[in-house]
C-alpha cells in the first residue's frame, strides 16, 4: 500500500503540485513550515499516488513510499 | 511505484520558489541515475542561480567563470572521456558573456551535454536583460521595455546551432507535468548522444523566474506557456530522430 | 643524454610533454605560437590533448578543467593574451588547483609589438586577476633553464596546489641553444587526491572558492603563502661577496648584466649581480646578507621599472636606480655607463 509524503519543511508554496494534481487531491491548508511559507495537505481518499506531485515540485517535497516505511 | 528522492539531491537547495532550477536539477539527477552514469557524472557549474548548486547537489562540480563552463566541461571531457560530463548554464551565463564559448563547444561538436536554463534575464544579480529577454520586456536594465532597434533581438540559440553539426538540440519548459515528461526525455535523448559519442547536446529550458518576473509561480508558468513560447517554440531541433 | 639545438618556444613545449603534462589549450600570439604548433603535433604523439581555442580565455578555462580531474595542464600566451587569462588564473588559484601558465613577453602595452620586453612583470608577480593569491613565478634566462624550470613547474603547480608562472620573454623564447631534457615522465592524474573523476560511492568534490568552506581563511592563505616564500626563493649571485654596486636583473636583461659584471671588474668597479630565478617569491634572502653594497640597480626592459619595487622592499630601502630600457635590448656598454653614472653621483634614485 502506497503513501504520499509530505516534507513540509521542503515546501516553499509555489502551488505547482495544486494545480497539476488530477484529482484535486492538495490543497494549500497545511500548517505554516519554518521558513514561513504555506504548505500542504493531501486527501488520502482522493489521493491515487500517481506521482505528478512529486514530478512538478521544484523542492522535492513529495516522496511516495510503501506504508511500512519511514519517510 | 516508490518514489523517493534522489541521492543526488542530499539536501534541499536555495533557488527561489517556483524556479525552474529546482526540477532540473531533479530530472538531470534522474536521467543519470536511470542511466547508471551518476557515479562518473561531472557538472561545470556557471556563474548565476547556478552557483548555488555547489552546496547542494551531489555530482563532482566545478564552479566555472561567468560565462566558460561549456570550455571548462570540455577540459574535463577531454581528460576524462568516459563520465557523463556536462555544463549547467543560465541563458546569460552561456549567450552574453559565454557566446563564444557556448558556440565553440558545439562549432568542434565536443562530446559534452549544456544543460541551460532559460529565464529570459539575469536572475542571479537581480533581473538584469539578458540576450534572450522579450522584446518590450521590462527588467532592471530595460526599465521601459527592450527596444529591440537598441538592443538587438532576443537571441534563439537553436537557430544559430541549427547550422552546426551537432547531435542533439532541444528546447523544452518545465509549465506542468506534460512539459516536464516531455523535457525529461529531451535530457535524457542529450546523455545518450553523449553516452554514444556522437557529439555535442544541448537542452535548452525555458524557466520561470517568479521573483525577477515580478509573478506568483504560476503566473510564471502561464507567462511562459501564452508568450514565451511563442518567441522560444519547443521541440527538437536536431538529432530527434523517430 | 644527447644535446640538441632547440628553439626556446620548442624547448617549452618539448619540456611540458617530459614533466608529464598531456593537455595543452592555447591561442596562437607571437612570440609564442610555435608552442601551439610544436604541441600540435607532439601531443597526439604521447596520447595528450592539443586543443587550439577559440581565445585565450577559453584555453585557460579548459586548462581549469582539466585540472580539476587531476591532468598536468598548461596553457601560454603573450601580454594581451595572458591578460585575458587573469580572471582564469584567480579562479584556478582559488580552487586550489595546480596548472602552468607561460608568458612569453613581448614589449608594450594595448596591441604593444612583439620583440621582446619586460613589462608584464606587475601583471604575472603581484596578480593580474583579482583577489588575495600569489602565483609562483619563474624567470629563466636560457633555454636549458626555461626547460628545466618548466619540467618542474608541474611538481611544484601539485605540491602548492597552485598556478606557477613562468615568466620568460621573446628572446630566450626565440633563440636556439643547445639543450638536454629529462626522461619522459608520465602522469597518474588519479593519484592526486582533488581528481575528480565522478563521486562513485563517496561524497561529491567540488572544486570552487576554498573561501566558501574554510573557516579561517584568511589565516590559511596567509600561511600557504608565507611557506611558499620561505621555502621556494631561488636566485643567482655573480660577485656579490664584495660588491659595492648590485645589478639586479632577470630573463635576457640578466644575460646581458653578467658581461656588464665582468665589464666593470675589469675596469676595477666593484660591481655584482643578483639574477632573480623567481619573481615571486622575490629572493629577499640574497639581499639580507649584502649589508655592505651600496647601491642596487634594477635592469628591466620596462621604461617604468617594474621590478625595482621589489628591489627597493628587499634592500630595505638603500638607495636603488633604475636602468630602464624599453624599445630596445640594451648593450652592455650602455648599462655600464649607467652604473659609472651612479657611482660618480650623477644618476636619480628611483624615489
Amino acid at each position: 500500500m502506497e503513501k504520499l509524503i509530505i516534507h513540509r519543511e521542503s515546501c516553499k508554496g509555489c502551488q505547482y503540485c495544486i494545480a497539476n494534481c488530477p484529482k484535486s487531491a492538495l490543497t494549500m491548508t497545511g500548517p505554516i513550515n519554518s521558513a514561513g511559507y504555506m504548505t500542504t495537505e493531501v486527501d488520502g481518499d482522493k489521493c491515487i499516488t500517481c506521482g505528478i506531485c512529486y514530478n512538478v515540485c521544484p523542492d522535492y517535497v513529495y516522496e511516495i513510499l510503501e506504508e511500512e516505511a519511514k519517510a | 511505484m516508490e518514489k523517493r528522492r534522489s541521492k543526488i539531491l542530499y539536501v534541499d537547495h536555495k533557488f527561489c520558489p517556483g524556479c525552474g532550477h529546482g526540477i532540473v536539477n531533479r530530472l538531470v539527477a534522474e536521467v543519470l541515475e536511470e542511466m547508471g552514469e551518476e557515479k562518473g557524472a561531472i557538472c561545470a557549474v556557471a556563474v548565476g542561480c547556478s552557483s548555488l548548486m555547489p552546496d547542494t547537489y551531489g555530482v563532482d562540480i566545478v564552479q566555472s567563470q561567468h560565462g566558460r563552463a561549456a570550455a571548462v566541461a570540455v577540459g574535463i571531457k577531454r581528460c576524462r572521456p568516459e563520465n557523463m560530463v556536462f555544463s549547467y548554464q543560465g541563458d546569460g551565463d552561456a549567450l552574453a558573456i559565454g557566446f563564444s564559448e557556448t558556440m565553440y563547444a558545439a562549432i568542434r561538436n565536443e562530446n559534452i551535454t549544456v544543460i541551460l536554463i532559460n529565464n529570459n534575464n539575469f536572475g542571479m544579480t537581480g533581473g538584469q536583460m539578458s540576450p534572450t529577454t522579450l522584446e518590450n520586456q521590462r527588467t532592471t536594465t530595460s526599465p521601459y521595455g527592450r527596444d529591440v532597434t537598441l538592443t538587438g533581438n532576443p537571441l534563439d540559440v537553436m537557430k544559430l546551432m541549427g547550422t552546426l553539426d551537432v547531435a542533439y538540440l532541444a528546447r523544452g519548459t518545465m509549465t506542468d507535468i506534460k512539459e516536464i515528461t516531455k523535457t525529461k526525455k529531451y535530457i535524457r535523448k542529450a546523455f545518450e548522444a553523449q553516452k554514444n559519442k556522437l557529439g555535442y547536446s544541448l537542452v535548452e529550458v525555458l524557466s520561470p523566474c517568479p521573483t525577477n518576473w515580478g509573478m506568483t509561480p504560476l503566473n510564471a508558468c502561464k507567462h511562459i506557456s501564452q508568450v514565451v513560447q511563442t518567441v522560444y517554440p519547443l521541440g527538437e531541433f536536431k538529432g530527434g530522430g523517430k | 643524454m644527447t644535446r640538441k639545438l632547440m628553439k626556446g618556444n620548442d624547448a617549452i613545449a618539448e619540456a611540458a610533454i617530459r614533466g608529464g603534462c598531456r593537455f595543452f589549450a592555447g591561442y596562437p600570439i607571437t612570440p609564442q605560437s610555435e608552442i601551439l604548433e610544436y604541441l600540435s603535433w607532439r601531443m597526439p604523439e604521447v596520447g595528450g590533448v592539443f586543443i587550439q581555442t577559440e581565445s585565450e580565455i577559453s584555453g585557460i578555462s579548459m586548462v581549469y578543467g582539466a585540472a580539476a580531474t587531476g591532468a598536468r595542464a598548461f596553457t601560454s600566451s603573450s601580454g594581451p593574451g595572458f591578460s585575458l587569462m587573469q580572471e582564469g588564473i584567480s579562479y584556478i588559484a582559488s580552487a586550489e588547483l595546480p596548472c602552468v601558465v607561460v608568458d612569453v613577453q613581448r614589449y608594450g602595452s594595448g596591441l604593444a609589438d612583439i620583440f621582446t620586453g619586460q613589462g608584464d612583470y606587475w601583471q604575472a608577480v603581484k596578480n593580474g586577476g583579482h583577489g588575495d593569491y600569489r602565483c609562483l613565478v619563474y624567470a629563466p634566462n636560457s633555454v636549458q633553464e626555461t626547460v628545466d624550470l618548466m619540467v618542474s613547474a608541474f611538481d611544484k603547480a601539485e605540491e602548492y596546489r597552485n598556478p606557477v608562472l613562468i615568466l620568460t620573454d621573446a628572446s630566450i623564447a626565440q633563440m636556439m641553444e643547445p639543450v638536454e631534457f629529462p626522461e619522459l615522465k608520465n602522469h597518474n592524474q588519479d593519484a592526486l587526491p582533488w581528481a575528480m573523476n565522478g563521486a562513485g560511492d563517496g561524497q561529491n568534490k567540488r572544486h570552487t572558492s576554498i573561501m566558501y568552506y574554510n573557516l579561517d581563511y584568511d589565516n590559511y592563505l596567509k600561511n600557504k603563502y608565507d611557506k611558499i616564500a620561505e621555502k621556494e626563493q631561488q636566485w643567482e649571485e655573480i660577485q656579490t661577496e664584495d660588491a659595492e654596486l648590485v645589478l639586479v636583473a632577470y630573463g635576457i636583461s640578466s644575460r646581458i648584466c653578467a658581461e656588464v659584471v665582468e665589464m666593470a671588474r675589469k675596469e676595477g668597479l666593484m660591481v655584482g649581480l643578483i639574477r632573480p630565478i623567481t619573481l615571486y617569491p622575490f629572493p629577499i634572502k640574497a639581499f639580507e646578507k649584502l649589508e655592505k653594497v651600496k647601491y642596487f640597480a634594477s635592469v628591466e626592459m620596462s621604461c617604468l621599472s617594474q621590478m625595482i619595487e621589489d628591489v627597493v622592499m628587499a634592500s630595505k630601502c638603500r638607495p636603488t636606480y633604475p636602468i630602464r630600457g624599453g624599445m630596445k635590448v640594451y648593450e652592455a656598454e650602455e648599462i655600464l655607463s649607467a652604473v659609472k653614472d651612479i657611482f660618480a653621483g650623477n644618476a636619480k634614485e628611483v624615489y
